[in-house]
Formats: structure tokens, C-alpha cells, sequence
């Protein structure tokens, strides 16, 4: 077996020094029924043999760069610059460990501190941990975080947030018997969510742009919650609108929760993903996470520590703000090289082509008879109303080589309301040869 | 001075010091690095992109217009920035690691390989089913080998990470029992007191309050002492087995009867399954639900802290609980159970604990711990599990004569010892554990568990040839009688050789700094 240094005669000499007559031996202490069951299970395969029959699942999956792509909803797909995917690849990246002997991990080490500071920066905030697993945890996260702040057991969420977002977190909050209210989905974006804020109130949880691409004005609801003693947490499932629509941390938000897969991480069927955490300097002993902080060592030179980690569970136990003892350490890094090259300069321009995009799409769609785009304001990412149950539709483009985008009945397969919509995503890989094709197929579709 | 038949110097003057001052800083290899914010260019980019067309922005009068202050560094100055800071971290590829209850094994490169074919890491989670036939067959396939190695009927794949996965275990358990009309009442949760921090953790964060059980002197559980404990009240236990001392709870199945006679669960911790893959299936041993770290047994990469990925293997009793979504299998296709709704026409998977992460897991795990179980498969997998035990009962017996072992005996897959070998020589052991810094190594697991007084637990691994073992041996004898040698300071100054010495983590804690901010400039006098 190719990844096994010892050999027989390694493993025998090997017990002798132990003093154990075999390898069983070692395992005296399983029950002996148990010890050596019966597994149902092939025997080890070649590296080629593997390729070839991994390669093949593979090939039976539609890739997103295979074709006219508008899916979105969480997950976007961007160009990933070579870069990227050849740093996080270094041995000394890949295969280290959490940072706890800070003298030989100040590798990850800095690049944490730089990410927490580009975090922060993008969100507008004070502070951001190290990441979270993805946005959505991240959400519930921010949900227990504002009840541990509020001390409050109510969190309203609003109809723009992303559905599974709302499951998340309403599964997390449910095991204290917490009362959770999810407004409904509202495609225009018109919800006032404001309003539904009382004085038991925890969290209001708003997404922007929000799961059908309205951009909102959070100042109003930040507003609203402060007056009432309750915490603003803004959800952004696309970072690079971070790039072009007004950060969070300007319209007043006190936990800034969001999906950092655009920037430096592939699409991957849903995970591993980064989640995005960002917050005001004085929640921050409140904060689920890991945090970097910075520090000297014994010559006085400046180094980074893992700190704060008097919240975590290996030294609070049952009394850490969070069960959680991992980060999403190289997708934070793949995020962090991306945002290293893209600069300030290159992520407003990123933005921009990715709206001028949508702007295109909604433009080529929008004149299709009986297409109707619903949004008055949307980034790179908008939802058309159809005159038929969309699913269908969807499928139909999906057997032409086209995803053309995510039908309501998949998010919300409880709500009829929804079966008409089309929520559609364009970045800057979308080609005008790709708008085209959507278009053309779409006419012939209903 | 040694000179060769050119007259060259053929070493260095003994005089001349290892730690003399350089002008840069830089020692060789080891290069000082700048942060991004003191490098780049806050108007540069390392990207080309084109200039979008100058059209009416559609954002609703809420652009971004203060500035979000980004360096960008270009391409060159982005390659050396991270490969100088790559330069800085000790990793498995480089040496042991020999970090007990975390798993360093080698990563084979092939797994990275597959995961980046483009049909697996360039599509989107919300693809329709008849486009992604391939992603859910993977997901199928694993949960079978899953389910096969582990002896039970379900599993669930969506927990991010280990911790995530004892949530998911721990929710499935508080649906049962709330199934059953009994969540108000069994509220306790029993952990040892050996377990990992995140039990309790997770045990607060389901709404349970948690007692530790006592170990009997041999490291395990105390039976007798929790059958006392047990009663109407209790929910559950957690218990790691092999256990946080890298011994097997041999009274397994009488503690997981005695849970079940008294109307609990039984959460087993499966952060130490890679001692036993291929040998023993836990569901043989009374087990109701059990995580498995992709990211330890079947070794997917740690990646400096993460992604891990926790599927998580429930009983019958605990099954129809299982968080959405997840992948079935009908008339030759598979298709996905997405919410509770679409469960509920499952019939028993009405009662679904609801959805622990937005889409199905992380999928770039399941392809690298498929790709692992094929390469090794039954036989291979085994042969790991045997191949750990040896390995850390060859550094036990090796390492016995000057260290002290916290149990007699053998132990599972890593090696436990206590700091009564540097009783009076000064030397605590975290100055051990930064001593073999400068000789190369990455420090074992230090102060856990927690029952042990000084522990330091040495999980070698299966990746570890005879010779390394030898050599990682011999080093750690000569710390030990150099320690009890008198030689103190050494401990207490060291590391001397690694990128920067111990460093201040009260004053980071005290005031922390965990963001770059510009410098100010200086007021003018």
C-alpha cells in the first residue's frame, strides 16, 4: 500500500521491542467478538484505478464553465486567478495545523491577521475573526452571539434572507427554545422589517443584497434596532458586492455575517466555503471564533498569536461562546491571495463588470414576452417573475446546456407564491454569447 | 581554520556566532516579511481586468463610495509575500507531527487532484439533480463506506468540522427524546472528565447541562460510578473511545447497556476512529451516533485550522432525525431530500432535526476521503489502524526508559505520558515541547488531557517509516536526560532556531490587536 512506509520486517522488529507477540495483541482491549468484524468492502485500488473511477463521476456533472451559467443564491462562480490555487497547494499551507505553536506557524499566522483586517475593511466594521465555516453557520453564530449580547431570546428574520440561511439559524436557536420569526420571501424587497422589532427582540437578521438581489437601505432597520435595544446583523452571501454597494458597517449593523466563496474559492458543490465575521471592538469577548491578534516574541520582534481563546472550548469547556475549534483555514487563505491581488482598485472594477453583467442579462431577459424582472435595484444578481411554474423551464434550459438560474420552488418548495420566479446571477464570466444563448433558449422555452 | 587543497575554507570559524545580527534581519532562508498593508500599493492591483463600460448603475442609490482601503500587490510581490510567509509553518510534509487526538498523516496528492476536476470543484450546489448525478454518487458512495466501516444504518453528511458533527449528534439525541416527550425532562448530559472541550461545548449549546464522569485509575471510565450517576434525568453520554488517554474503553459495552437500561443515548466522540477503522465497527459497540473527522481518519488535509468535515453516523433509533439534506437513491437515480416538507412524503423522516449548513457539506472533503478509502481500501484501511497503534506503542516502549507513561500497559494510537520524569529539573513541559522545536519537530499535544498531570500525547501515525521514528526517539531521550542533566535554561530559552521565539500571548490577550490599522503621523512639533 503506497502510503504505508513500514514493511514486515519493520513491523515485527517492531513488536519485538514492544514485547507483543502480534498486532493483535495491541488490541487486547476490544472485545473480542468485536475485534476484526466482517466488512462488506473492496480491497485497495492503484492510483489510475481511482482516477479513472472518480474521473467518471466527475464527468457526470455539469460544471459550471461548461456552458452559459447563471446559477447563484449563495454561491457564485468567478474567474480564480492561477495564483491562488498554487499558494494554498504549498506543503506548508496544506498540510500544517491549527496555529497553536505560534514560534513555527507565523505563516498562518499572518495571513489570519491580514485576512481579519481585510474583513473588516470590506464590511466596514472593527473587528473580524479568523472564519467561520461558511455564511450560513456563520448566521446562526451571529444569531447566538446577539442573544448572549441582548440577552434576549427573540430573533426576526427577514423575508430577503436566504432561505437556507433562515433554516440554519432557526435549527440552531430552536434547541433554546428561542422564538424565531421568519418573515415571508418578498421578492420586491418592500418588507418592513423595521416594524416587527419589539422590545424583546434579540436580532434582526437582514441579508443585502438580499437572496433576490434587491440592495437594501439597512440604515432605517440599524435604526429601528438600536432604538429598541436590539442587534442589526447584515448577511451578504456575494462579497464582491462589497466591491461596489455600501458596506454594512456604514448603515450601522452591529454583526456582519457573510459567504466569502467568491473571492479565491471554487464553487465545490456547496463547501468547504469561508464565512465572513465582523463585529464592533466591544462585542468582540462575545464573538464565536477564532481570532489572531498581534504580539512580540522574547527579542521584542512583532509575531501573532491565536488569542482571546479564554471563549473557546478547550479552556471554557461548557461555558465557551461556541462549540467551534476550527476555522475554514485554507479557503481563508485562497480568500485572502485573491484580495491581496485584487487591491481595493481590482475588486471596484470586479464589481462593476459583474453589475454591468447583470445589467445585460436582466436587459436580454427583461424583453422576452411575458418576462418580467421584478427588482428595482439588484447587483449581480436579479429575479424574473414567468408566467408558468419556472422549474420546468429550468430544466428544460439545464437539458440544453444552460443554468439558467435558481427556481423559487427550490428554495422555498413550501411556498406556491414563489413558483413563477427565476432568480438569475451573472459575473464576469458571463459572456454576450452566453446572455444570447439564454435568451434565444428562453423564448422557446414557454 | 580546515582548508582544502584550494586553499578554501571548508567550515566555519567555531567563533563565529549562529545568531549574529544581520543588517535585512534575515537569517538565509528564514526571511523577515512585511504585512500586505506595509507592501502593496493602495491604488494597485494585481489583477487585469477590463474597464467596464460607463453605464447607469441599477444599485439604488447605495453605491460604495468612501474608500475600503486595500492594497493590492501584483503578482510577483503576491507569490513572495505568501511562499516567504509559507516558509514560516511546520508541516507533516516537512517532519512528525506528532499532535495527539488531532491525526497528522500524510495527504496524499492525488486526492488534491480529484478534487479539482472541474466536475467536482466548478459546480454549483444548486445545479439541477439530472446535472450533477456524479457529485450526489459520491456523496452516496461515501456514505456507504461510511456506513459499512462503522456498522450503522445512517449517516449524515452535512456537518462542516468535528465539532459541527458532535452538534448534529447531540441534536439527533435532543429530537429523540423530544420525539418521545422527554427533552424537558432528561436535560443532563454525562462526559468524562478526559473529554475534549468541545463535548461540553456542544452539550451547552443543545440546551443540556453536563456532569463529568470520573476515570478509574487506569484512565478509563469509572462504571460503577457512572451506573450512580445515571438516572430519568439523563440524556446522554459522550464518550471518546479509543479515549482522550489513547486507550480503548474496555468496558464499552456494558457502559453503552447501561446508558441505553436507563433510557439515554450513547454520543461516542470519533475523533480516535482511525485507530480502529477497519477492525472494529463501532455500531457493534452500542453506539447511537458518532462523527468521524474526514480531516483526521481519512485524511483530508488540516489546512492550517480547517475546512474539516464531520459526517456523522446515527443508529436506527436516531436515523429518522437526521438533518436535510440528504442524497437517496430511487429507480437508478439519485435525487436530494431538501427540506422537512419534502421529508415529511418520506414518511419516517418527517421528524428531520431540521438543516445544519446552507447547501450539502463540503463536497472538495467527500471527494478526498473517497479517493483516500478507494487508494487504501479494507485491507489498506486497516493496515493504517495497525500500522498507528504500532507506531505509538514503538514510541511508548522506546521512549519508557526516560520518560514517565501515564497508564501501564499498551496503548491505542498514541502515547501518553505525565511530567513526573522532570519532577525538580526545572523543566516544565511546555519548555519540553519547545525544545523539540529547535530539534526539528513539532511539539506533541501539551496539558491534555486534562486528568493528566503535564500530558504530553504523542500520536505518531501511520505515515511515520521506522527511521523517523528512530530518530524522533533518540531525540526526545537525549531533551529528557538533558533535562535532568541540569540544563534548565536550555528549556527555558528555547526555541532559539525557529522564526521567532516565544511569543507575549498574555499582553496579545491583555490588549488585543487584531486588525492592521495605518500608522499615524506624527503631530508636527
Amino acid at each position: 500500500m503506497r502510503y504505508l512506509p513500514l514493511n514486515a520486517a519493520d513491523r515485527r522488529q517492531m513488536l519485538d521491542v514492544i514485547g507483543a507477540g502480534a498486532i493483535d495483541d495491541l488490541f487486547a482491549d476490544v472485545p473480542a467478538k468485536s475485534l476484526n468484524a466482517d466488512f462488506d468492502l473492496p480491497d485497495h485500488l492503484g492510483e489510475l484505478e481511482v482516477e479513472r473511477a472518480l474521473g467518471r463521476m466527475a464527468a457526470k456533472n455539469q460544471a459550471a464553465g461548461a456552458g452559459p451559467f447563471f446559477l447563484g443564491c449563495g454561491a457564485y462562480k468567478h474567474h480564480i486567478p492561477a495564483t491562488v490555487d498554487h499558494i494554498i497547494q504549498r506543503s506548508e499551507f496544506l498540510t500544517a495545523y491549527t496555529p497553536y505553536q505560534p514560534e513555527i506557524a507565523q505563516g498562518t499566522l499572518q495571513y489570519l491577521f491580514e485576512f481579519q483586517t481585510q474583513v473588516a475593511a470590506l464590511a466596514g466594521m472593527e473587528v473580524a475573526n479568523a472564519s467561520m465555516y461558511d455564511g450560513s453557520t456563520g448566521c446562526a453564530e451571529a444569531a447566538l452571539m446577539a442573544r448572549r449580547v441582548a440577552r434576549r431570546r427573540k430573533a426576526i428574520l427577514s423575508g430577503g434572507l436566504h432561505p437556507h440561511y433562515a433554516a440554519v439559524t432557526r435549527t440552531n436557536l430552536e434547541l433554546h427554545n428561542d422564538e424565531v420569526v421568519i418573515a415571508p420571501p418578498d421578492p420586491t424587497g418592500a418588507e418592513d422589517i423595521a416594524a416587527m422589532i419589539d422590545d424583546e427582540t434579540a436580532c434582526v437578521i437582514v441579508q443585502n443584497p438580499d437572496v433576490f438581489g434587491n440592495i437594501r437601505d439597512l440604515a432605517p432597520i440599524a435604526e429601528a434596532a438600536q432604538e429598541k435595544g436590539a442587534l442589526l446583523v447584515a448577511v451578504v452571501t456575494e462579497a464582491i458586492s462589497f466591491g461596489a454597494v455600501k458596506s454594512p458597517g456604514e448603515m450601522g449593523a452591529d454583526i456582519v455575517v457573510a459567504e466569502g466563496q467568491s473571492i479565491g474559492n471554487p464553487l465545490g458543490f456547496g463547501g468547504p466555503y469561508v464565512g465572513l465575521f465582523a463585529t464592533r471592538q466591544k462585542y468582540v469577548r462575545q464573538m464565536p471564533g477564532r481570532l489572531c491578534g498581534e504580539t512580540t516574541d522574547a527579542e521584542g520582534k512583532r509575531g501573532f498569536v491565536l488569542t482571546l481563546s479564554t471563549r473557546e472550548q478547550h479552556i471554557r469547556r461548557d461555558k465557551a461562546t461556541s462549540n467551534i475549534c476550527t476555522n475554514s483555514g485554507l479557503c481563508s487563505l485562497a480568500f485572502t491571495v485573491h484580495m491581496s491581488l485584487l487591491g481595493e482598485a481590482g475588486l471596484r472594477r470586479l464589481a462593476m463588470l459583474n453589475h454591468e453583467a447583470a445589467c445585460k442579462t436582466a436587459d436580454a431577459l427583461g424583453a422576452v414576452p411575458g418576462v418580467e424582472v421584478v427588482n428595482q435595484s439588484y447587483f449581480n444578481e436579479f429575479t424574473l417573475r414567468l408566467p408558468t411554474n419556472v422549474e420546468k423551464v429550468a430544466n428544460a434550459l439545464a437539458d440544453q446546456g444552460v443554468l439558467a438560474g435558481v427556481p423559487g420552488g427550490r428554495l422555498w418548495p413550501d411556498d406556491p407564491d414563489t413558483e413563477n420566479l427565476l432568480i438569475v446571477a451573472a459575473t464576469e464570466c458571463v459572456t454576450d454569447a452566453d446572455i444570447e444563448t439564454f435568451e434565444t433558449k428562453l423564448r422557446e422555452a414557454f | 581554520m580546515a582548508m582544502n587543497a584550494q586553499g578554501r575554507q571548508t567550515r566555519a570559524d567555531a567563533f563565529a556566532a549562529t545568531d549574529a545580527p544581520t543588517f535585512t534581519g534575515n537569517k538565509a532562508l528564514q526571511i523577515e516579511e512585511d504585512l500586505i498593508f506595509e507592501i502593496g500599493d493602495f491604488a494597485g492591483t494585481g489583477v487585469d481586468l477590463p474597464e467596464p463600460a460607463a453605464k447607469e448603475s441599477r444599485l439604488g442609490d447605495m453605491e460604495r463610495t468612501s474608500a475600503i482601503g486595500l492594497p493590492g500587490l501584483s503578482e510577483p510581490e503576491t507569490m513572495r509575500h505568501y511562499v516567504r510567509l509559507s516558509q514560516k509553518n511546520y508541516a507533516i510534509d516537512m517532519g512528525p507531527f506528532p499532535l495527539g487526538s488531532c491525526t497528522m498523516k500524510h495527504n496524499p496528492r492525488l486526492n488534491e487532484k480529484i478534487a479539482r476536476l472541474p466536475g467536482f470543484a466548478d459546480l454549483h450546489p444548486l445545479t439541477p439533480e439530472a446535472q450533477c448525478q456524479g457529485a450526489l454518487e459520491v456523496i452516496y458512495a461515501l456514505e456507504t463506506w461510511l456506513k459499512e466501516l462503522t456498522g450503522m444504518p445512517a449517516v449524515a453528511m452535512s456537518p462542516k468540522a468535528g465539532a459541527h458533527g458532535e452538534l448534529c449528534g447531540m441534536m439527533s439525541i435532543r429530537a429523540a427524546l423530544e420525539a418521545r416527550g422527554e427533552a424537558a425532562t432528561r436535560t443532563r448530559v454525562l462526559a468524562p472528565e478526559s473529554a475534549h472541550g468541545t463535548n461540553p461545548a456542544t452539550a451547552v449549546q443543545c440546551g443540556f447541562t453536563v456532569d463529568e464522569i470520573p476515570a478509574d485509575k487506569t484512565g478509563r471510565v469509572d462504571l460503577a460510578a457512572l451506573k450512580d450517576m445515571l438516572g430519568p434525568d439523563v440524556a446522554g453520554i459522550m464518550v471518546t473511545n479509543p479515549n482522550t488517554c489513547g486507550l480503548f474503553e474496555r468496558d464499552i459495552r456494558a457502559i453503552a447497556d447501561a446508558v441505553h437500561e436507563a433510557g439515554g443515548y450513547f454520543y461516542c466522540d470519533g475523533a480516535n476512529f482511525n485507530a480502529i477503522a477497519g477492525k472494529v465497527k463501532p455500531g457493534d459497540l452500542g453506539v447511537d451516533a458518532m462523527h468521524i473527522n474526514l480531516h483526521k481518519t481519512f485524511s483530508t488535509p488540516h489546512g492550517g485550522g480547517g475546512p474539516g468535515s464531520g459526517p456523522t453516523v446515527l443508529s436506527e433509533a436516531l436515523a429518522p432525525f437526521a438533518p436535510v439534506p440528504y442524497v437517496v437513491l430511487e429507480d437508478g437515480a439519485y435525487a436530494l431530500v431538501e427540506t422537512r416538507r419534502a421529508a415529511k412524503e418520506e414518511g419516517e423522516s418527517a421528524k428531520s432535526l431540521g438543516r445544519l449548513t446552507a447547501f450539502h457539506g463540503q463536497m472538495g472533503m467527500f471527494t478526498r476521503a473517497l479517493a483516500y478509502m478507494m487508494s487504501h481500501g479494507l485491507d489498506g484501511i486497516a493496515q493504517a489502524a495497525e500500522d498507528a497503534v504500532l507506531n505509538a506503542n514503538y514510541v511508548l516502549a522506546r521512549l519508557k526508559s526516560e520518560m514517565t507513561p501515564a497508564f501501564d500497559g499498551y496503548c491505542m494510537h498514541e502515547a501518553l505520558f505525565n511530567d513526573r520524569f522532570l519532577k525538580d529539573t526545572g523543566v516544565e513541559t511546555i519548555d519540553f515541547a519547545k525544545a523539540m522545536i529547535d530539534e526539528g519537530y513539532h511539539p506533541m499535544t501539551m496539558y491534555f488531557p486534562l486528568v493528566v498531570h503535564g500530558a504530553m500525547l504523542i500520536e505518531p501515525t501511520e505515515s511515520e517509516s521506522k527511521r523517523e521514528l528512530d530518530q524522533f526517539c533518540d531525540a526526545l531521550l537525549s531533551l529528557a536526560r538533558r533535562a535532568k542533566a541540569g540544563e534548565a535554561d536550555v528549556f527555558k530559552a528555547a526555541p532559539v532556531h525557529a522564526p521567532r521565539r516565544r511569543l507575549d500571548e498574555t499582553a496579545a490577550a491583555r490588549k488585543p490587536v487584531l486588525r492592521w490599522t495605518p500608522p499615524v503621523a506624527e503631530a508636527a512639533e
